[in-house]
C-alpha cells in the first residue's frame, strides 16, 4: 500500500536450526509465499512462525525488539552477511523490496567463540556488558555535575564522539570478521570518550582495562581487512580502531597503576 | 473529597519550597546501614538504569533485572527527539515555572502540582549530569549546548543528540549501571522476566523471576522493589512501543495490591509511519522535533488524488496553522492527531489507504538553503544549489529519521513529503504513586513511564525521557531513604519462606496452564484481536457505547484465550511464545479495565476524547466539577475492580480550558 508498489514474493528459506547451546544445529529448509515486498525480513519471519505453529511445529527463536534499527537486538546473518545484503541497515530495517521472487535466502546466527549459541538464531552477547562494565564510562557519581554549558565542546569533536557513540552494540562487527574481533565495538566507545574532555583523566585505564576484557572474553585479532565497517549497520568508521590502537600504545608506554 | 486509601504524601510550604525543604528533612540511612540493605529494581530503561546507578553509588545493594539481552535496549533506546530542561539557555523566557506551568497545561489539568514542579526543578540537573558522563548532545559552533523546540510550548528547551537522544542519554546511564556492576554493586540480571510481587506482612519483600534462557523460576529478596517496567502502549498491539514493551510488571503489582492509576489515558502519537498491511508489526514513529521545521497538511479539495508537489501552494490546507495560528505546528500531540483523524475522517486523508496527512520539509528545506548561501557568501545561487545546501541541514538535524522513514516506506523524504499518522505512542496512565513514588504496596515503588505521575491526561514532547532520569537521577535517592531508614532492622528474608514458596507455585501453575492449553490459535492472533477492539473502541475518539460493548468483547476474547491458546515448545527452555502468552493475558485484563476507565471518565481531557464531551469547535471539554481526580483502581479480583479518587488541587495554577489558538 505505500508509494513504493507493492509487490509478492516466494521464497525458500534455509535457517538455522539448534535446541540449545549443547546441541548440534543444522540448516532447515522452509517455504513462505506471498510475502509482501513490503514487509521487513523479521516480518517475513512473523508469517513463517505463525505458519510453523499453525502446522504444530516449533516456531524459530530469534532476536529483536525495537524493530527500528536502534536497540541492537536483532542479529541474523543473512546469505553469509550480517544484517542481509544492504548496506548501512539492521535485519528489523531491512525490507524484502531488496529480494527477488524466487530467491533461496541463508539465515544463520552471529557465528563466533564470544557468541555461544543460545537457541535457533539467538545467540549470547553479555560479553559486550562486561567489557563496557570494565572501563566503557566515566566515573561521575550522581549529582556532582557541574552546569552543562561550562563544558565548551568544539561542534566537530561533539560530532565525532556522537558518531562513534551511535554504536548499537549489535555484534555485527564481531560476525564479520574471520578473526571474531570486537575492535570495532570497543574502539567506538574508547573514541567516544576520549573525544571529550570528560573522559580524559580515566583515558589511559580506559583503554587498558576495556582492550584487557576484550581479549579475556575470546574475541579474536584485530587484521585490518575492514570487513567490520563494511558491515556495520550505523557506519561505525575504522578510524575508531586507529585512535583507539594510538591510545591503547601511549597508555601501555606511559600507564602507571598507583 | 480523596479515597482515604490514597494519601499523596505531598510536603507542606509553598510550592517552591516543597522539595528543598522534604529534602533536608526526609530520613536518611547511614553508609554503614545501606551495605545490608537490598533494592531490586526491575528495569534497565533510563529509570531504572539511573535509579540503580544512583543507588549503589550511595552503597545500597541492588539486583538489575531486565528481559532483553542486554540492560542497553530498553526502549528507551528508542526515544528520538529530545529531552526538556529549564535551563533558559536560550534566553527566550524559560524559567523552572514556565516549564511547570506548561506540564500542567499540556496535561490538561490532569497532574498533581507538587510532583511536576519537583521535576521541573530537578530538570536542569538531569542535563549536567548526562554531560558529565560524556553524553554527546547537539552543539553549536561556539561548543555551548543547543536547543530546538517541541509541541506544546513557545520556548526551546529541548536538549537533542540528532534523532537519537533516547539512545544516548541510556548509553549514559548504561555506563553509569555498568561501572556500578564491574564495581561489584549491582547484579545484573539479563534475559529475566518478572512474573510475581512477593508481599509479606503487607509490604514487598521481593519478586518472582523466570531465567528466559533455562525457563527456571528464581527467588529474590529485596528490602525494597522497584518497579521501572516502562509503558504498556502494546495493549493495541500495533505501536510505537519495542515488541516486548509489556505490562505485565505493573500488572502483577496491580494483581498483589498497587493500584493503577489513570489507565484510559493514552498519548496517540500525531507523526507515525501508516499502516501498510496487515502484516504489519509495529509502527515507526516520526519524532516530534519533525514539526519544527515539517509542515502538516492535507489538500484542499477532498480526494485530489494529484502528487503532492503537483499540489499548488494556494490549493493546500495547513489545517494546524489555520485552526491554531498561535502554535501552529507545534500544537500538543492529543490536539494534532485529533486534527488529523478529523481531516482524514472527512475526506481529505492523502496516499492510497487515504489514512494519512503530509508531513512537508519543502520549504523550510529551501529556507535553510538560501541561510547557508549567505553564509557561504553564495550570490544568485540556482534553485538547485539552494535545495543542496538545504538539504545537507536537513539531514544533519534529522539524517536518521529521514533513512528510516526511506527504508520503511521505499520512499525518499527529501523529494517528497512524509505520509504519516497518528499511532500509539505512550501510556500516561500507570501505577498510583505517591510523592515518595511509593505504590499502595509498602515498599513497592513504580519510576518513570511505569507510574501515572506526572503528565496528567497528555504528556508533552521531550518531557518523558525528562521524568524518567528525574525520578533515577534525582527523586528515588532521596525518597528511598524515607522508607528504608525504617527498615534497618529487617534481617534478609530466607527465600523458603512461605510467601516465596507460595509466590513461585502460582506462577508456575500459571505457566503450566499456558502450556496445557495446547488450542489451536496462537498468541499473535488474540494479541491483534484485543488490539483491534482497543483502537477501535478506547482510541482517539470514545464513546459510551463503543466502551461497552469493548468490555465485553474483551471478557468474551479473555474467556476464548484461556481455551484456545497455542503455546508451543516446553515451559523449561527458551520459549519466545510462552513469554509473548504471558504478556497477552495481562494485556485482554488490562484492556478491560482501560475501556471501564474511559467509561467512568464521562468529560474529554487530554489524550481521553469522550466524543459526547466536545466543543462546538470539535475541542476536548473537561468537567473540572466532577472529573478533577486521579482514578486509581483496585483490583478485587480478575474483572472486578474498585475506584479510589485523589482529588487534584490546583493552588498555584488556575484552571482554565486549554487554549492554543
Ligand atoms: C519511538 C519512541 C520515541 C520516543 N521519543 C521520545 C523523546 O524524544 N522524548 C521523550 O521525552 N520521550 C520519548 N519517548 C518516550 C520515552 O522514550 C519513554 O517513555 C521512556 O524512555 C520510558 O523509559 P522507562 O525507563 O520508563 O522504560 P523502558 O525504557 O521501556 O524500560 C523498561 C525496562 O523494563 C524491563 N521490563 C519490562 N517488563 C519487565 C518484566 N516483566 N521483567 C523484567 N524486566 C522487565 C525492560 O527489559 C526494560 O529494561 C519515546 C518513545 C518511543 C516509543
Amino acid at each position: 500500500m505505500s508509494g513504493s508498489g507493492e509487490k509478492t514474493l516466494n521464497l525458500t528459506l534455509k535457517v538455522w536450526r539448534q535446541k540449545n547451546g549443547n546441541t548440534k544445529g543444522n540448516l532447515e529448509t522452509h517455504k513462505v509465499s506471498g510475502i509482501s515486498t513490503d514487509m521487513s525480513f523479521l516480518e517475513m519471519f512473523d508469517v513463517l512462525n505463525e505458519k510453523l505453529i499453525n502446522e504444530g511445529k516449533e516456531p524459530i527463536a530469534f532476536d529483536h525488539d525495537c524493530r527500528e534499527g536502534i536497540c541492537g537486538m536483532c542479529s541474523m546473518y543473512i546469505n553469509g552477511r550480517p544484517h542481509g545484503p544492504k548496506q548501512g541497515v539492521t535485519t528489523c530495517q531491512l525490507h524484502m523490496r531488496s529480494f527477488k521472487d524466487g530467491d533461496t535466502i541463508t539465515v544463520e546466527p552471529w557465528r563466533s567463540v564470544a557468541f555461544p549459541v543460545i537457541k535457533d538464531l539467538a545467540v549470547d552477547r553479555s560479553a559486550f556488558d562486561r567489557i563496557i562494565a570494565s572501563g566503557g564510562f566515566v566515573s561521575v557519581n550522581t549529582g556532582n555535575a557541574k552546569d552543562a554549558n561550562n563544558i565548551l565542546i568544539p561542534k566537530d569533536d561533539a560530532d565525532d564522539a556522537f558518531n562513534a557513540a551511535a554504536c548499537i552494540g549489535c555484534g555485527a562487527c564481531v560476525a564479520a570478521c574471520k578473526n571474531g574481533s570486537a575492535m570495532l565495538f570497543v574502539s567506538a566507545k574508547v573514541s567516544q570518550l576520549a573525544l571529550l574532555p570528560q573522559g580524559l583523566p580515566e583515558a589511559k585505564s580506559r583503554v587498558l582495562n576495556m582492550v584487557g576484557q576484550m581479549d579475556e572474553e575470546g574475541f579474536g585479532n584485530c587484521t585490518n581487512t575492514g570487513a567490520c565497517e563494511a558491515e556495520c549497520p550505523k557506519g561505525i568508521s575504522l578510524e575508531n580502531i586507529a585512535r583507539m590502537n594510538r591510545e591503547y600504545l601511549k597508555s601501555s608506554l606511559t600507564y602507571v597503576k598507583k | 473529597m480523596s479515597s482515604s486509601k490514597l494519601d499523596a504524601k505531598i510536603p507542606e510550604g509553598t510550592l517552591e519550597q516543597k522539595w528543598t525543604k522534604y529534602r533536608s528533612t526526609v530520613h536518611l540511612v547511614n553508609p554503614a546501614n545501606k551495605r545490608s540493605l537490598e533494592v531490586i529494581i526491575v528495569g534497565s530503561g533510563l529509570a531504572g538504569a539511573s535509579a540503580a546507578a544512583s543507588l549503589a553509588e550511595m552503597g545500597y545493594k541492588v539486583k538489575v533485572f531486565c528481559f532483553q539481552d542486554s540492560p542497553r535496549r530498553a526502549h528507551s533506546i528508542a526515544a528520538q527527539g529530545g529531552i526538556n530542561a529549564a535551563k533558559n539557555y536560550q534566553n527566550d523566557g524559560d524559567s523552572v515555572y514556565r516549564l511547570f506551568y506548561d506540564t500542567i497545561k499540556g496535561g490538561d489539568y490532569r497532574a498533581r502540582e507538587a510532583n511536576v514542579h519537583r521535576l521541573s526543578e530537578v530538570s536542569g540537573n538531569i542535563i549536567d549530569q548526562c554531560v558529565a558522563q560524556g553524553v554527546p548532545f547537539a552543539r553549536e559552533y561556539g561548543g555551548l549546548l543547543s536547543n530546538r523546540s517541541f509541541g506544546g510550548t513557545q520556548v526551546q528547551r529541548t536538549f537533542y543528540a540528532a534523532g537519537q537522544t533516547g539512545q544516548q542519554l541510556l548509553l549514559g546511564a548504561y555506563s553509569a549501571l555498568q561501572r556500578q556492576v564491574g564495581m561489584g554493586a549491582v547484579k545484573l540480571y539479563a534475559r529475566h522476566e518478572m512474573l510475581d510481587v512477593v508481599v509479606i506482612d503487607g509490604k514487598a519483600r521481593g519478586i518472582i523471576a523466570r531465567d528466559l534462557i533455562s525457563g527456571k523460576l528464581e527467588r529474590h529478596f529485596g528490602h525494597a522493589v522497584l518497579l521501572a517496567t516502562g509503558g504498556y502502549g502494546n495493549v493495541f498491539y500495533l505501536s510505537t512501543n519495542a515488541m516486548g514493551s509489556n505490562v505485565t510488571a505493573a500488572w502483577k503489582a496491580h494483581k498483589k495490591g498497587a493500584f493503577f492509576g489513570n489507565p484510559c489515558y493514552t498519548q496517540i502519537h500525531p507523526t507515525c509511519i501508516p499502516v501498510s498491511g496487515d502484516h504489519q508489526s509495529k509502527l515507526t514513529l516520526m519524532s516530534e522535533s519533525l514539526r519544527n521545521d515539517g509542515r502538516i497538511w492535507v489538500p484542499k479539495k477532498a480526494g485530489d488524488n494529484r502528487k503532492p508537489t503537483d499540489i499548488p501552494e494556494d490549493e493546500r490546507d495547513y489545517y494546524l496553522e489555520r485552526r491554531y495560528p498561535a502554535f501552529g505546528n507545534l500544537v500538543p500531540r492529543d490536539v494534532a492527531s485529533r486534527a488529523a483523524k478529523e481531516r482524514c475522517d472527512a475526506g481529505f486523508g492523502v496516499g492510497s489507504s487515504k489514512l494519512a496527512v503530509y508531513l512537508d520539509f519543502g520549504a523550510n528545506m529551501m529556507r535553510y538553503g538560501q541561510i547557508e548561501a549567505n553564509k557561504q557568501s553564495l550570490h544568485n545561487p540556482s534553485q538547485e544549489k539552494i535545495r543542496e545546501l538545504g538539504r545537507d541541514v536537513v539531514k544533519e538535524k534529522y539524517g536518521n529519521l529521514f533513512d528510516m522513514y526511506k527504508q520503511i516506506t521505499g520512499e525518499d523524504p527529501y523529494e517528497v513529503p512524509m505520509r504519516i499518522y497518528p499511532a500509539v505512542h505512550y501510556t500516561m496512565g500507570g501505577l498510583w504513586v505517591d510523592y515518595n513514588l511509593m505504590t499502595t504496596v509498602p515498599g513497592m515503588y513504580a519510576l518513570g513511564e511505569a507510574n501515572f505521575s506526572d503528565h496528567g491526561a497528555n504528556r508533552l514532547g521531550a518531557s518523558a525521557l525528562m521524568q524518567g532520569l528525574a525520578d533515577g537521577y534525582f527523586v528515588i535517592p532521596y525518597t528511598i531513604g524515607d522508607y528504608l531508614s525504617e527498615e534497618i532492622r529487617t534481617k534478609a528474608i530466607p527465600l523458603d519462606h512461605e510467601a516465596f514458596v507460595k509466590a513461585e507455585a502460582d506462577v508456575q501453575e500459571r505457566i503450566n496452564k499456558l502450556m496445557n492449553i495446547k488450542g489451536t490459535k496462537s498468541v499473535d492472533h488474540f494479541h491483534k484481536a484485543l488490539g483491534k477492539i482497543m483502537w477501535d473502541k478506547c482510541g482517539m475518539a470514545r464513546n459510551a457505547e463503543g466502551l461497552k460493548s469493548a468490555i465485553s468483547e474483551i471478557q468474551k476474547l479473555r474467556e476464548e484465550f484461556w481455551k484456545d491458546v497455542r503455546v508451543p515448545g516446553e515451559a523449561n527452555e527458551f520459549n519466545l511464545e510462552l513469554e509473548k502468552a504471558g504478556r497477552v493475558a495481562d494485556f485482554i485484563e488490562l484492556g478491560e479495565l482501560m475501556c471501564k476507565d474511559a467509561l467512568n471518565r464521562n468529560e474529554s481531557c487530554g489524550g481521553h476524547f469522550r466524543e459526547e464531551y466536545q466543543t462546538e469547535e470539535g475541542e476536548a471539554m473537561r468537567d473540572d466539577d466532577n472529573y478533577a481526580y486521579v482514578a486509581a483502581w483496585e483490583m478485587k479480583e480478575v474483572g472486578n475492580w474498585e475506584l479510589h479518587k485523589e482529588e487534584l488541587k490546583y493552588e498555584n495554577i488556575k484552571i482554565a480550558q486549554r487554549s492554543y489558538k
